[in-house]
């Protein structure tokens, strides 16, 4: 084990180059709601145990296969209402047992990328063959089922290896949703070629929020208000990215699906909120600023070595 | 509950077998025979009668937790906390049964709703039949709801036992209640791979444990297709003030919140059914009882809603399959 994986660079907030999104926009605004397969009857995982209760875990299995059977299409038509296209983190075994929930999204013009096989399927521990496995497992089959080459990349519950983050610039991947260290874009270190971290907030998660920290519905709605409130205000000097990472199975319960609803409709009445996908911010960033933050990151190590 | 905890294990030397990149039942629908895999809303919308929009289904719960409750696997919701005797909870529980569900009575009544589904735990039932009387009296219906709240179900427990559990549990409150009892809720919701086997052969008919879906549907058993009525789980009284923590308001609020929901849901989609699950030895307290009085009267006071039993929804849903 390691102290520090070396994925990134130190470039604090105010001594770093100014994005500017286009129109204008202070905020680039993406919502990634994550829809997953949790298997009733996993196996077996050395690093972690899927279910808290003896199988079948009644209450939590049913509590995600509602996201599907019910809550997917009532997040979506929220969504729909405010014209935000979704950036799913999918299961990709979900291709094969719910194709209506694709279709729809596909209609819809959302995005797909891998958020590993089954969430209940872990990378701990993993060989690099067997974690390439699920890689390729990956674009193969969101290509197969939607067209779609993906962009991004959520490990299976958000569990690594040493080396996920090179597996996935290897494989032509252009970001990652799991490192937490910043409201922009940011380029990773990998063995080869390019690589960025969006912006993927744990902190606005609804099941972070929900189940986590135990927060009412309508304060989760005051929650949301606040970090937009406060990116926007922020990203008029330089521009910040807002994601709201989402699970049908808490954020479209009956008892919370109007607190999104009203979040929703408050960020995207401002007009300068550019409402993206995670490819769309991605892209955007490689061909404006990539190699501008990595010059920065130079310019700053060097004046600021680290010191021994 | 609702997440599992996560783990800090030594990564060194684990090693993940090849198999683990197997995935059997990757295939259309679920990775279970229990039920088919259906999107709500592209189901058949049902009608309730007078074309009311939401069936609402209140489940009072008659809990027993005793002294001697093992942790094993896992405690209940509301199960002892400190070492033995733990008065202070044994008590705080037992009060439901003794002042809160009259409270309880009492706001239900003032709300209009002149109907709901006593889940008893069949030791109460033994121990004060009189309550039972009182919910003959009222109409209400007897949903059957395991013995105590320390005998749960899960896999692990053998199979005779947990056998013997279901058979005391209905055949205590049908021999006390002199209703039929064709519903079922397993303490915690919790249940072994056989469950549903074991209550489907006892005459069990419905059961709430399966948090799945706004909306009733059928489900395998070995003795036939039982039907899994739908339970919001999330908004009953104890997971809201006791596993959430929240503010007493905040109960109300989402009662309010999902309840509009279904409300105009229903104006496109068809009927839904709306579960309110209330435990006296939470909402029954003095200073709690306004909340729950103020959730029971916005819904029960709503135009287009049917105060049912489960039985009356799981009936009326049956009629139109």
């Amino acid at each position: 084990m390691k102290a520090d994986l070396g994925l990134y660079e130190y470039l604090p907030w105010n001594a770093r180059p100014s994005i500017k999104w286009p129109n204008g926009a202070k905020v680039a605004f993406w919502v990634a709601p994550n829809i997953e397969y949790y298997e009733i009857d996993p196996p077996v995982n050395p690093l972690r145990t899927p279910w808290g209760r003896p199988v079948p875990d009644v209450v939590g299995y049913a509590e995600r296969d509602h996201g599907n059977r019910v809550g997917h299409w009532r997040m979506m038509e929220v969504m729909d209402r405010y014209g935000v296209r979704g950036s799913i983190s999918l299961s990709v075994a979900l291709l094969d047992h719910h194709p209506e929930i694709i279709e729809a999204c596909k209609e819809r013009n959302w995005e797909f990328f891998s958020h590993g096989i089954y969430n209940t399927r872990y990378s701990y521990a993993m060989t690099e063959v067997q974690e390439q496995a699920i890689i390729t497992d990956s674009i193969e089959n969101v290509k197969k089922h939607t067209g779609q080459m993906i962009a991004g990349y959520l490990a299976p519950a958000l569990t690594h290896t040493e080396r996920t983050m090179d597996l996935l610039a290897k494989n032509g991947i252009l970001y990652t949703c799991d490192l937490f260290i910043d409201d922009q874009p940011f380029p990773v270190n990998v063995k080869e070629g390019k690589f960025i971290s969006i912006p993927y907030s744990l902190e606005m998660n609804d099941i972070i929020v929900y189940n986590g920290s135990m927060v009412p519905p309508r304060r989760y709605a005051d929650m949301l208000k606040a970090n937009f409130d406060r990116l926007r205000a922020d990203g008029a000097k330089n521009g910040t990215v807002m994601c709201i990472p989402l699970h049908a199975y808490a954020v479209a319960q009956g008892h919370r699906l109007a607190a999104f609803d009203d979040a929703l409709k408050y960020i995207t009445g401002h007009d300068d909120v550019w409402v993206a996908t995670g490819r769309e911010i991605a892209e955007y960033y490689y061909e404006h600023y990539y190699d501008e933050y990595v010059q920065a990151i130079k310019d700053f190590k060097k004046k600021n070595p680290a010191r021994s | 509950m609702a997440r599992p905890p996560i783990e800090q294990k030594e990564v060194a030397g684990a090693s993940i077998p090849d198999s683990y990149l197997q995935y059997p039942h990757r295939s259309y629908g679920m990775d279970h025979d229990r039920y088919d895999w259906s999107l709500l809303v592209r189901r058949k919308p049902v009608k309730w009668p007078n074309n009311a929009r939401v069936a609402l289904w209140v489940n009072v719960a008659f809990e027993f937790f005793p002294l001697d409750t093992p942790a094993k696997p896992f405690k209940a919701l509301g199960g002892m906390v400190t070492s033995y005797p733990d008065l202070r909870h044994f008590s705080l529980r037992d009060y439901g049964n003794r002042v809160g569900i009259f409270r309880v009575m009492d706001a239900l009544d003032a709300a209009g709703i002149n109907k709901a589904t006593a889940a008893f735990n069949s030791k109460v039932a033994q121990r004060y039949p009189y309550l039972v009387d009182q919910v003959n009296a009222k109409g209400w219906e007897v949903m059957a709801y395991g013995v105590d709240m320390a005998k749960l179900l899960y896999t692990g427990l053998p199979a005779d036992q947990e056998q013997a559990i279901i058979k005391e549990s209905i055949s205590t409150l049908r021999e006390i209640s002199g209703q039929p009892v064709k519903g079922w809720w397993s303490p915690a919701r919790s249940e072994s791979w056989d469950t549903p086997d074991y209550i489907a052969a006892e005459g069990i008919e419905y059961f709430c444990d399966w948090i799945n879906d706004d909306m009733p549907y059928p489900f395998r058993t070995k003795s036939g297709e039982i039907v899994a009525m739908p339970h919001q789980h999330w908004i009953d009284d104890a997971m809201v003030w006791v596993h959430y923590k929240h503010q007493e308001q905040d109960f109300v609020d989402q009662v309010k919140d999902q309840f509009d929901l279904m409300y105009n849901e229903a104006g496109s989609q068809g009927g839904r059914v709306m579960a309110i699950t209330i435990h006296p030895w939470m909402s029954g307290q003095p200073h709690r009882i306004k909340y729950l009085e103020d959730a029971l009267n916005y819904v029960g006071k709503h135009k287009d809603v049917w105060v049912a039993t489960g039985s009356e929804i799981m009936q009326e849903w049956k009629k139109q399959q």
